[in-house]
């Protein structure tokens, strides 16, 4: 199992290097949807159909956007120049990296391994749920039932990205 | 401890991007590729080994199951990284129609 995550994980790494330095927007796009639709089998292997169901359309209408937008504008990536403020860049970013990696490694250790989790807060939401809820899906249940106001929350937030898109959209811009 | 190791170095590409791309499509993606690995990240930590999916079956007896919770919050984050970034898209066309370029560094002279 860890194996099979591992491989998957290390093709969207790759993915994911090739969508930061494509010379194609098209392309960048594109190889965005291999770290996307990897996380889609990594979700199914992890035992979360819900999450695959939901991932694989969010993936989808990401792409088609992103798609939508390259097409409309520009596809060619900027020419990376190396000048003396970058290389500053990329020195200050790769000792943050350093440090962020080393806090990593340090948090880690408090983890349970991969497979040895042990049910602490969820344990209520478990145990006689299906009778409390009257859910044989335990997300579900969570979702719409313990914590049904996050979803509510999360339904005012998509409605409001959705009033910003049009309003972004819709008025024309000053000259 | 590997999968964990690698989730963090997904992140840490999508951080790289973030800080040393300009154009502002790269910049969304970046920022894609750094929720993925967050979602991934936490429903890692949720797994059992054994465990079935999170769905009851009211004919078998007691069963271990993978956690919902991290499963059910990361649900909630999946739908809203899609808003923003649909607003960040929608950001970056309107940027594009008045300046005719993707680059920031660009933007930022050109500003007034």
């Amino acid at each position: 199992m860890e194996l099979t995550i591992s491989i998957i994980l290390g093709f969207m790494i790759i993915g994911a290097i090739y969508a930061l330095h494509a010379k194609d927007l098209l392309s960048a796009v594109m190889a965005m949807g291999i770290v996307g639709y990897g996380l889609v089998i990594c979700f199914l292997l992890l035992k979360a159909p819900d999450l695959a169901i939901v991932q694989i359309v969010v993936e989808t209408i990401t792409l088609v956007i992103m798609v939508a937008v390259v097409l409309d504008s520009t596809r060619e990536e900027l020419a990376i120049t190396l000048d003396r403020r970058a290389i500053l860049q990329m020195i200050a970013g790769f000792i943050v990296f350093a440090g962020l990696f080393y806090f990593f490694i340090l948090a880690i250790e408090h983890l349970d391994p991969l497979g040895a989790h042990t049910l602490r807060m969820s344990e209520t939401y478990v145990n006689g749920a299906v009778e409390l809820t009257g859910s044989v899906n335990l997300v579900t249940g969570v979702l719409f039932d313990f914590r049904a106001y996050d979803t509510l929350g999360e339904a005012v937030i998509l409605y409001t990205a959705a009033l910003g898109v049009l309003t972004l959209l819709r008025i024309k811009g000053k000259k | 401890m590997t999968v964990y190791i690698l989730c963090f170095v997904l992140f840490l590409v999508g951080l790289y991007g973030l800080i040393t791309r300009r154009n502002l499509i790269k910049i969304a993606i970046s920022l894609s590729i750094m929720e993925f690995s967050i979602f991934l990240m936490l429903v890692l930590i949720g797994y059992i080994d054994n465990g079935l999916m999170p769905i009851v079956d009211p004919g078998l007896s007691a069963q271990v199951y993978v956690d919902p919770l991290p499963q059910a919050m990361v649900l909630t984050a999946i739908v809203i990284g899609l808003a923003t970034t649909a607003m960040l898209m929608a950001i970056a066309i309107r940027l594009y129609r008045k300046y005719k370029t993707f680059d920031i560094r660009e933007m930022k002279n050109l500003r007034g």
